[in-house]
C-alpha cells in the first residue's frame, strides 16, 4: 500500500518534470544554450520513473493485493520469478516499462551526443518529451498501475499461465528496447528535419541508435517466436497473427532504414526515404500498441478491452503522425544540387531496389493486418487473414529479393562493374543444381521450390565464400546476410520436410505408421506449487529403430483455472521432435500430436546471427570512434 | 499547385484511416456464434445411480420448471473444478439439478460424491454413454439449462462462477 502511494506520486512528479523540461527547452532553444539543468531534470525524470517501476515490482513481490494491478495479475503461490515478470505481463505494468525505457533512452541520448549541435539536441528532447508526456498522461489517466482496492482481497487472480514462461518474461523488455529506440530515431529525425540538419554526420550519429533498436527488435521478435513455439503447442513459430505482424512491420521499416542510412552516410542522397522511414518506424510501433491494446484486434496480447484507452492512443498516435507530416512537408527540402539519378549498376541502385522490396513486404503485412478492421467497419463482415495470403504474396517476391541480397553488396558506390563474374555465375548454377537435387524427391510445387531454394542457397554460398576471401571487410553485413539466407533455407526445409502424426490414443495403446511407432505407456500426476500436472509417457520408435522417450505435459493451473499443454520437444542440430497431448472431451482418449521438424534450431540460430551482424557493426562503429 | 496536392491528399488519407479506426473501436470484437438452442429435450429411459430403478424421462421433467442437466464423471478433472459451483447452485430452490453420470463405475461415482458432496436431485447412470449421445453432448462436463421441456442453453465445459450467476439470473 505504501509502495502504491510512492509509485503513484513518483509518476506525477515524472510528468511534472516532463512539462518543466519542455518549458526549459523552449527557453534554451531561443538563446541556443544547453543548460546543464536540462540534463539533471532528465535524470530526475528517469529517476522517478525508476522509483515508480520498482514500487510496482515490490508490490508484486510482496503480493500486495491492495494494488489492483497486483490483484488482477498475481497470486501468492506463483514462483518469485513470475511474480517479478508479472510486473510487465499486464497492460499497466508494461506501459510503465515503456516509460522506463523511454526516459532511460533520452537520458543516454543526451549523455552520448555531447558533440551534436545544441539546437538539435534540445529539439530532439522536446519531441521525445512530447511522447513521454503522452505516455505519462495515458498511464495516469486511463491505466494507473497503482489503483487501490479496498477491502484488500485475500488472494489475487493470478497470471495467465501461458505467460508463465521464461522466454516471455524477457520478451517484452527486449522488444520495448527496440520499439522505444525507434522513438529516439523519430524525435531526432524530426529535429534534424526542422533544423535542416540532415547531413552525413547526422547519419553517422543516428546510425548507432538505429542499430541498437534494430538489434533489440530482432531479438524481441525472436523471443516472442520462441515462446509461441514452446508454449502455445501449435508446433509453429510464426502464425501471421496480427500481434506478430505488428512487431514485424516496424522491423521491416527499421531494416530498410538501416540500409538507407548507409547510403545517406556515404552520399547524402535518399534523405526523404530516411525521414519517412524514421517517422514510420515509430508510428508503426505505436500503431502496434494501439491495435493490440485497444482490443480492436483479438489476440494473446489484448490485456483489456477498454475503448477509452484505445481512443487515447488513437488520438495520440494521429497527433504524432500529423505533427511529423507537418514537419516533413514544411521543413524538408530535398537537396537539389546533388544528383538524384545514378548509374544503374551501383550500390545505391541495389539499395533502392531493396527498399522497394521491403516496402512491398511491409504493405502486404500492413494490409493483411488492418484489412479485417476496415472491412468490419465498412461492411460489418468478419474475416480473418491467414498464412496463405501472406505466403502467396510474399514468397514469389522473395526470390529476386534474395538474388539482390547476394549481388548487391558486391557492387561499388556510384558506378561499378561486377568483379569475378565467373564465380557468381558458377555459384548460381551450382545452387540451382543442388536445389534441383534436393527438391527432386518432392512432387509438390516443384518449380517454385527449386527456384526458391536455389536463390536462398545462392545467397548462402556467396556470403559463405565471402567469409574466406574478403576478410573483415564488411563482416557485419556479411554475417547478417548469411544469417538471413540461413533463415530462409531453414524455414523452407522446415516446411518441406516436416512430418506430422495426429492421433487419439488411450493409455497402453500403440500407433503405427510406416516410419514411426508411438507407444503411449502411461500417465503420471504431479502437484506443483501453482499447478497440477498430468505427464504422459510415450516411447517413440523411428524408422531407424531408435527409441526415444518423450513426456508431454498438461498443466492445470489453480489460479486462474486454465489448462495448458506443454509440448515435449527434443532438439538436435538436425531436427526437432515435438509431441503434445490434449484432453479430448471424452477423456479416456488423449489427442496426441507428434511432429518431426527438421532444422528448427537453425531458425533461432540464424536470427541470432542476423542480430549478431548488427552487433558487430555497432561495436565496430564504437571502436572507430 | 502540385506541391500542395500531395500533402493534402496524404493528410486526407490519414484522416480517413483515423475515422475508420475510431469506428472500429466502437465495435465490439467479441464474436459469439449464434446458438440455436431452442431444442426439445430428448426422451429416454435409464437407470438411476443409487436405486437401480429404471426411470423414464417424462417422469423427471415437469412443465414450467427449471432444470439443469449436468453430465459428469468421476474420472473427469474439470468436473471436479465445477463441482463446488453446482453445490452452490443447488442452494437455489428454483432449479433442480439432474446429473448424468457418464461412462463411470458406480463405486467411483459414489466415492466422488462422498468426497465432494452431492448437488444432484437425481442422478442418471449412463454407463455406456448412450444417453449423453442422445443429448448431443460433446464430452464431459457439459450442462443443459432446461425450461418447459426445452433446452434454453447449453454449456460446454466446466461451469464457473460467471456462468452460475448467469443461470441464477435466468431462473429468477
Amino acid at each position: 500500500m505504501l509502495y502504491s502511494v510512492i509509485g503513484y506520486y513518483s509518476l506525477i512528479l515524472g510528468l511534472c518534470f516532463g512539462l518543466i523540461l519542455i518549458l526549459f527547452s523552449v527557453k534554451n532553444f531561443q538563446n541556443s544554450k544547453f543548460n546543464t539543468k536540462i540534463l539533471s531534470f532528465t535524470f530526475l525524470q528517469f529517476f522517478f520513473v525508476v522509483i515508480s517501476f520498482l514500487c510496482l515490482v515490490v508490490s508484486f513481490i510482496l503480493s500486495d493485493f491492495s494494488n489492483e494491478t497486483v490483484f488482477n495479475n498475481s497470486h501468492t503461490t506463483k514462483p518469485l520469478f513470475y511474480k517479478i515478470a508479472g510486473t510487465w505481463g499486464n497492460h499497466e505494468g508494461s506501459l510503465l516499462l515503456w516509460l522506463f525505457v523511454l526516459t532511460l533512452f533520452i537520458l543516454i541520448f543526451l549523455l552520448k551526443s555531447k558533440n551534436q549541435p545544441t539546437k538539435y539536441k534540445i529539439l530532439t528532447l522536446v519531441f521525445q518529451q512530447i511522447i513521454i508526456i503522452g505516455f505519462f498522461v495515458f498511464l495516469i489517466k486511463t491505466s494507473n498501475p497503482f489503483n487501490f482496492l479496498f477491502p484488500t482481497p485475500e488472494e489475487g487472480l493470478g497470471l495467465n499461465p501461458i505467460l508463465q514462461d521464461p522466454a516471455l518474461a524477457i520478451h517484452p523488455p527486449i522488444l520495448y528496447l527496440g520499439y522505444v529506440g525507434s522513438s529516439i530515431i523519430f524525435s531526432s529525425a524530426l529535429a534534424a528535419t526542422s533544423l535542416n540538419l540532415i547531413t552525413k554526420s547526422w547519419a553517422t550519429h543516428i546510425k548507432m541508435w538505429i542499430l541498437i533498436s534494430w538489434i533489440f527488435l530482432t531479438l524481441g521478435i525472436l523471443l516472442g517466436s520462441i515462446w509461441a513455439y514452446y508454449e502455445l503447442g501449435w508446433g509453429g513459430f510464426w502464425f501471421w497473427d496480427p500481434v506478430e505482424n505488428v512487431s514485424l512491420m516496424p522491423w521491416l521499416a527499421l531494416t530498410t532504414l538501416l540500409h538507407c542510412i548507409l547510403v545517406l552516410e556515404k552520399k547524402l542522397i535518399l534523405t526523404s526515404w530516411v525521414i519517412i522511414l524514421s517517422i514510420s518506424t515509430f508510428t508503426l510501433s505505436m500503431c502496434g500498441t494501439f491495435l493490440v491494446r485497444s482490443g480492436i484486434l483479438n489476440s494473446v496480447h489484448t490485456f483489456a478491452n477498454d475503448p477509452e484507452r484505445g481512443l487515447f492512443i488513437l488520438i495520440f498516435l494521429f497527433s504524432l503522425i500529423f505533427l511529423s507530416l507537418f514537419i516533413f512537408f514544411f521543413f524538408h527540402k530535398s537537396n537539389k544540387d546533388t544528383p538524384t539519378s545514378f548509374f544503374w549498376l551501383s550500390k545505391e541502385t541495389s539499395i533502392i531496389i531493396n527498399n522497394w522490396f521491403m516496402m512491398y513486404f511491409l504493405s502486404v503485412v500492413l494490409i493483411g493486418t488492418v484489412y479485417p478492421i476496415f472491412l468490419d467497419v465498412l461492411s460489418s463482415q468478419k474475416i480473418s487473414v491467414g498464412p496463405p495470403f501472406y505466403h502467396k504474396l510474399i514468397i514469389p517476391f522473395l526470390i529476386p529479393f534474395l538474388l539482390m541480397m547476394a549481388i548487391g553488396p558486391k557492387l561499388k558506390w556510384i558506378k561499378s562493374n561486377l568483379e569475378d563474374k565467373t564465380y557468381l555465375i558458377i555459384l548460381l548454377l551450382f545452387s540451382i543444381l543442388l536445389s534441383f537435387l534436393i527438391v527432386k524427391n518432392f512432387d509438390t510445387n516443384f518449380l517454385l521450390n527449386t527456384i526458391l531454394i536455389s536463390s536462398a542457397l545462392y545467397l548462402f554460398l556467396i556470403t559463405l565464400r565471402d567469409f574466406f576471401i574478403k576478410k573483415y571487410n564488411n563482416l557485419s553485413q556479411n554475417i547478417a546476410h548469411f544469417g538471413f539466407s540461413l533463415l530462409i533455407l531453414s524455414i523452407i526445409f522446415n516446411n518441406l520436410f516436416s512430418t506430422e502424426i495426429i492421433t487419439n490414443l488411450k493409455v497402453g495403446e500403440t500407433f503405427k505408421s510406416e516410419t514411426t511407432k508411438i507407444v503411449f505407456e502411461g500417465i503420471n500426476q504431479k502437484k506443483e506449487k501453482n499447478y497440477q500436472s498430468i505427464i504422459g509417457n510415450f516411447s517413440i520408435q523411428n524408422s531407424k529403430g531408435k527409441i526415444e522417450n518423450m513426456s508431454p505435459e498438461l498443466r492445470i493451473y489453480n489460479q486462474p483455472n486454465i489448462v495448458t499443454s506443454e509440448a515435449d520437444i527434443k532438439t538436435t542440430l538436425i531436427s526437432d521432435t515435438f509431441i503434445v497431448i490434449n484432453l479430448v472431451q471424452n477423456q479416456d482418449y488423449f489427442n496426441v500430436r507428434y511432429q518431426v521438424k527438421p532444422f528448427m534450431i537453425w531458425i533461432w540460430i540464424s536470427v541470432v546471427l542476423i542480430s549478431f551482424g548488427g552487433l558487430i557493426s555497432f561495436i565496430k562503429k564504437k571502436y572507430e570512434k | 499547385m502540385k506541391n500542395k496536392f500531395l500533402p493534402l491528399s496524404i493528410i486526407f488519407i490519414f484522416v480517413i484511416i483515423f475515422i475508420i479506426f475510431y469506428k472500429g473501436l466502437q465495435n465490439t470484437n467479441i464474436y459469439t456464434p449464434e446458438v440455436t438452442a431452442n431444442n426439445e429435450i430428448p426422451s429416454f429411459s435409464a437407470k438411476l445411480l443409487y436405486s437401480n430403478k429404471i426411470i423414464n424421462s417424462s417422469e423427471i421433467f415437469e412443465s414450467n420448471k427449471f432444470y439443469l442437466i449436468n453430465i459428469w464423471s468421476s474420472w473427469c478433472v474439470p468436473c471436479k473444478q465445477e463441482h463446488p459451483f453446482l453445490i452452490e447452485l443447488k442452494k437455489n430452490k428454483n432449479i433442480e439439478v439432474i446429473g448424468i453420470n457418464y461412462k463411470d463405475t458406480q463405486v467411483n461415482a459414489n466415492k466422488f460424491l462422498d468426497e465432494l458432496g452431492n448437488p444432484y436431485d437425481q442422478i442418471i447412470f449412463d454407463k455406456d454413454g448412450t444417453i449423453g449421445i442422445e443429448w448431443g453432448a460433446f464430452g464431459v462436463p457439459e450442462s443443459f439449462l432446461i425450461y418447459n421441456y426445452n433446452i434454453i442453453k447449453k454449456y460446454i465445459g466446466p461451469l464457473n462462477n460467471e456462468l452460475i450467476n448467469e443461470i441464477k439470473l435466468k431462473i429468477k
